[in-house]
């Protein structure tokens, strides 16, 4: 009697673990489901958004003239011009937000309030995801000398050329510097620094890109040359 | 545990499937919408800025 008990017990007993086990497996499933999809079609719905958003408000009127953005009354998470980069897709195009916050990149790509907007001298530091979340920078590691990045306000399109990538440590904060690696220098050029996580599954370095502005023209001029050919 | 749950699911067995479809359905959903937000922040790959700290 005793013995049976006893036996029915261990059989519950292992059954329930192997539930438990069962539960574990799933979930981890889904979780890895969430990661690679789920994450990725949320920032594709949500940079749409962005990217609707940002139309309807060059659509809009607005006073004052001149062809930067005006940094200081961006919100938080709020779009305000395009990324072009021909290198990782004809059709690459990424609309960039204000700040570098998660709920921000999850939205886009993300400038570092504090340094200069498009086409601005100083330094355009722009973060985004290499993996998950939309990860517009999946493939930042193609980037090569001369390769173009084109940045599209309401007013003009910003062609910035790669001068260089660098591996860095997290802590490395000099590469957003008006002058990356001169502290104190005036800036007098524009220059454009991406960052992203390096390597793409880990957060042990940062995959930065150097690239400085070559040319501004006027949104009526059409966009650049290299956008069309690659297309 | 899900033995015990298809115990206590009432009705006929195609609205006990039905039933049952419904709550897996349900915690799928709260995974999704709550835990694994919460959990993404542990995973490392989400750091792409240079401020030397976890956002």
């Amino acid at each position: 009697m005793s013995g049976g008990s006893a036996a029915s017990a261990l059989r519950a007993g292992a059954r329930a673990l192997g539930d438990l086990f069962i539960t574990v497996g799933l979930v981890l499933l889904l979780f890895v489901a969430y990661q690679l999809v789920w994450t990725n079609v949320e920032a594709g719905r949500a940079q749409n958004q962005v990217a609707d958003a940002i139309r309807d408000q060059w659509e809009r009127p607005r006073g004052g003239t001149g062809s930067t953005v005006d940094m200081g009354n961006l919100d938080f998470g709020e779009g305000f011009a395009f990324m072009r980069i021909p290198r990782l897709g004809a059709d690459y195009s990424v609309p960039v937000v204000e700040g570098v916050q998660l709920d921000d990149l999850a939205r886009g790509v993300g400038h570092y309030r504090r340094t200069a907007g498009p086409g601005e001298v100083g330094n355009f530091a722009v973060a985004g995801h290499r993996a998950t979340n939309g990860e517009p920078f999946a493939r930042l590691d193609r980037m090569r000398k001369g390769d173009v990045v084109v940045t599209e306000t309401r007013d003009a399109w910003f062609t910035y050329v790669v001068d260089r990538t660098r591996i860095v440590l997290p802590s490395d904060t000099w590469v957003i510097d008006p002058v990356p690696g001169k502290p104190r220098a005036e800036p007098t050029e524009a220059l454009l620094t991406l960052t992203t996580c390096n390597p793409r599954w880990a957060s042990t370095e940062r995959l930065i890109v150097f690239a400085h502005l070559e040319e501004e023209r006027p949104k009526s001029a059409g966009p650049p040359p290299v956008l069309a050919k690659g297309a | 545990m899900y033995g015990w749950i298809w115990k206590r699911i009432p009705g006929p067995l195609a609205l006990r499937l039905l039933l049952a479809l419904a709550l897996a359905a349900a915690a799928v959903l709260v995974l999704f919408t709550t835990v694994f937000p919460w959990a993404e922040n542990a995973l490392p790959f989400l750091d792409v800025t240079v401020d030397g700290e976890a956002p």
